[in-house]
């Protein structure tokens, strides 16, 4: 089987160079397959990875375009791998993940305890279980068009992890969270759900910013877009 | 100058960060990699407390199950504390927002892991290590403590046995720089990978503090006490949880007939399926009888994990397992408050010897050490950094680290480090692994003593400098082979059976010898071992 590997390197000569390996492996991950190209065909060749079992968020690549974690996706005769969109490239397929967890600063998206820890009950425990598998693998970060023209949207994975507290009983600080999402965020999202279709854990960013915009409009808030129309 | 410096950002380096940042202290973390990256989101099962939440339990209980499964090698005090103080861990946890599952009335649910009497661990689905991991990272992002990321520690600055600070190669430039502190708290995770291959843990699990810190003068303890975990999924080595079989699942032989008790301490029950394996034939866990509502709801991370690496779906398929190596319960040696033998040097998690899983761990305990130690290592390192008399700081490990990795880039590179890597995992399975004997253990002394007079043979093909991971993985690599000499050098000297460590050549426990950690130290860079008594 072959795969096709966009490579970069900062030197001139080494830039954007493109290159077809031959995996002699029978239905391999993608990461079983560029760990074999490192350990016996290329030792340069440079990506990340740790847990190889789609938990720990370090093996996001873009395959075909579309932004996958290595570690869970079966290759695919003649599958081109490039590195992550939207982030700067450091090497190969190792990006700079820099910008994308600014977002969680940016967006306040934590917990503020409070002196008496309130009783979380089962259903509210339910609200935010989905959202709190995220892995922070910058996947959805890397799927979402608003990144083409607008590099400081708070984004879908801050967005989700925004929702996560602010459906929390145990959070003092759930007005001050959807303040800080009002602007670059929640109503930046165009709502193209193209961050849940590629989401290795199943959340959906788009029905949480759904969700955050109903708090917000609760809260006296409204879509900037829609009132500047009239 | 920072107060204290942290290295490694799992759920220890993160617990350890918030509370010397508490303390007032000026505090920085540095990784290999990124801080929700670390092993810490591999834990799957939970976290002990007795809780009494899902029917009696006692933090007496607690410390008995944990001592009585140490196997003598544990100290009743530090245990005590782990158990004492568990119930406030989950309740700052809790505080902190990490997403526990819940009873019906709104408490933290709790199941029962092997070797435990009670439904002690509490749990968030199968998720725990990962929501853990996250909710702490949220809190040191909202702290704004300093993360330095993609540096990896190449070893410790210390001078007559007071630590200064650490000498790091920055992943992306590949400059080597030093970082000075008062206090440094390795928290850095196990030595697994000497199992490469063979192994529940990330790529990442190489020891690299462990190895520096015995190079720089500090004492290591138990290196020997490698745990396996019985249930790994056998083609792609990946963790199905102990939760699955404390849950009621079974253990199933090639006959399809139950041949040991599912929920006896880890080292019984990975032992009795090597044998079925060993003999020939295959194991499953089956959790078929559990329903699809049930395993959806509790163990929705094993059901992904055994479709996507085995191909087959645990709610209609018996799920193929074998047991490999999963935690280091050896590390470096450490006092009630957290510090080595060196000044100034601490240690929490799975890095350090905290003597409390002595030669078996407890499902459970792992999670709940990081935050109890990790704490206590926080504040007590905050508190060392103020007495701190600061000296003139020396440029001598910067140095010979620089000379190191000039080095490196020199070696002939004659020699494969992977494919050796890789027959290093092979060799320690078969010969250090679930049964060791004499012969066996020589026989992978030898093939480690070769390799290390082999390293500058090998060396990386890579010459760039910048963001180089032939380089970082080459340099692991060392710190393997540093680590399995002396788990192998351990393991011939005790020459018993106990916990993890059985021998077939020494098949009962010897309490009149044996019944004490080893210590493993350098003394101008020659190893020494003993048998010492717990302190």
């Amino acid at each position: 089987m072959k795969i096709i590997i966009e490579r970069y390197h900062k030197d001139k000569n080494h830039q954007n160079l493109s290159e077809t390996y031959d995996i002699p492996l029978q239905s391999p991950t993608l990461l079983e397959a560029l760990n074999y190209i490192k350990e016996n065909i290329d030792n340069s060749l440079t990506y990340s990875s740790g847990c190889r079992s789609s938990v720990c968020g370090s093996c996001g690549v873009s395959v075909n375009g579309k932004p996958t974690l290595a570690c869970a996706y079966k290759v695919q005769d003649n599958d081109t791998i490039a590195p992550m969109r939207y982030f700067e490239v450091l090497k190969d397929l190792v990006v700079d993940h820099k910008n994308a967890q600014k977002t969680l600063v940016n967006s306040k998206s934590y917990s503020t305890p409070q002196e008496q820890t309130p009783t979380v009950s089962q259903s509210q425990e339910k609200l935010n279980e989905l959202q709190s598998d995220c892995i922070l693998c910058g996947i959805c970060y890397s799927a979402c068009p608003v990144y083409e023209t607008s590099p400081l949207f708070l984004g879908p994975f801050a967005l989700t992890r925004s929702w996560r507290y602010v459906s929390d009983p145990r959070d003092s600080a759930q007005n001050e969270k959807i303040n800080t999402i009002q602007t670059r965020g929640v109503w930046d999202c165009t709502l193209c759900g193209e961050c849940s279709l590629v989401c290795p854990q199943g959340i959906s960013s788009k029905d949480d910013i759904i969700k955050l915009r109903t708090k917000s409009a609760q809260a006296g808030y409204s879509d900037p877009t829609f009132t500047s129309m009239f | 100058m920072y107060d204290v410096l942290i290295v490694g950002a799992g759920g220890a380096g993160l617990t350890s960060a918030l509370s010397a940042a508490k303390s007032g202290a000026k505090v920085a973390i540095v990784t290999k990699s990124y801080p929700t990256r670390s092993q810490t989101t591999m834990a799957q099962g939970g976290i002990n407390a007795a809780l009494s939440n899902n029917g009696e339990d006692d933090t007496q209980s607690h410390a008995d199950d944990t001592f009585k499964s140490a196997n003598s090698l544990a100290n009743r005090d530090f245990i005590n504390k782990l158990c004492n103080s568990a119930p406030d861990a989950i309740a700052w946890l809790d505080s902190i927002g990490v997403p526990f599952s819940r009873t019906d009335d709104g408490k933290i649910a709790q199941r029962r892991l092997g070797g435990a009497c009670a439904a002690r661990a509490a749990y968030a689905q199968d998720f725990t290590g990962l929501k853990i991991l996250h909710t702490l990272y949220d809190q040191v992002v909202k702290e704004g403590i300093e993360i330095i990321n993609e540096h990896y520690m190449l070893n410790l600055n210390v001078q007559n046995n007071v630590v200064e600070g650490i000498s790091v190669l920055d992943i992306r430039t590949g400059d080597v720089r030093s970082i000075v502190a008062k206090s440094v708290i390795l928290a850095t995770g196990g030595y697994s990978q000497i199992y490469h291959g063979f192994t529940t843990n990330s790529s990442g699990t190489t020891g690299d503090g462990i190895a520096a810190a015995i190079r720089a003068g500090a004492r290591l303890s138990n290196i020997e006490f490698m745990q396996f975990h019985p249930t790994a999924l056998k083609n792609s080595k990946i963790l199905i949880s102990e939760s699955a079989r404390g849950a009621g699942g079974y253990l199933l032989n090639s006959k399809k007939e139950r041949f040991t008790d599912e929920l006896a301490a880890r080292d019984k029950v990975a032992r009795a399926i090597y044998k079925e394996i060993e003999s020939g034939g295959d194991v499953w866990l089956d959790i078929r009888h559990l329903g699809e509502e049930f395993i959806e709801e509790n163990l929705p991370q094993e059901r992904k994990l055994a479709k996507l690496y085995e191909h087959i779906d645990p709610v209609s398929d018996l799920i193929p397992i074998m047991p490999i190596a999963h935690y280091s319960m050896g590390g470096i040696e450490v006092d009630e408050s957290g510090m080595s033998s060196v000044k100034g040097l601490f240690a929490c998690g799975e890095c350090s010897d905290h003597k409390v899983h002595g030669a078996n761990r407890l499902g459970g305990n792992s999670l709940l050490e990081l935050i109890v130690f990790g704490k206590d290592s926080g504040e007590n390192a905050a508190s060392y950094s103020k007495d701190y008399v600061e000296k003139t700081t020396s440029d001598k490990q910067l140095n010979s680290d620089i000379e190191l990795i000039n080095s490196i880039y020199s070696f002939t590179n004659r020699v494969d480090f992977y494919e050796n890597r890789t027959l290093l995992g092979e060799t320690f399975y078969q010969n250090a692994g679930l049964f060791k004997n004499e012969i066996g253990l020589e026989k992978a002394l030898s093939v480690v003593e070769q390799m290390k007079n082999e390293l500058p043979s090998m060396g990386v093909s890579d010459k760039t400098r910048d963001y180089n991971t032939n380089l970082v993985e080459f340099i692991e690599f060392t710190n393997l082979i540093e680590l399995s000499k002396i788990l192998l050098i351990n393991a011939i000297n005790r020459k018993e059976s106990r916990g993890a460590h059985f021998r077939d050549d020494y098949l009962e426990k010897n309490d009149e010898t044996f019944a004490t950690p080893t210590i493993s130290y350098k003394i101008d860079g020659v190893l020494r071992d003993n048998f010492e008594g717990v302190s």
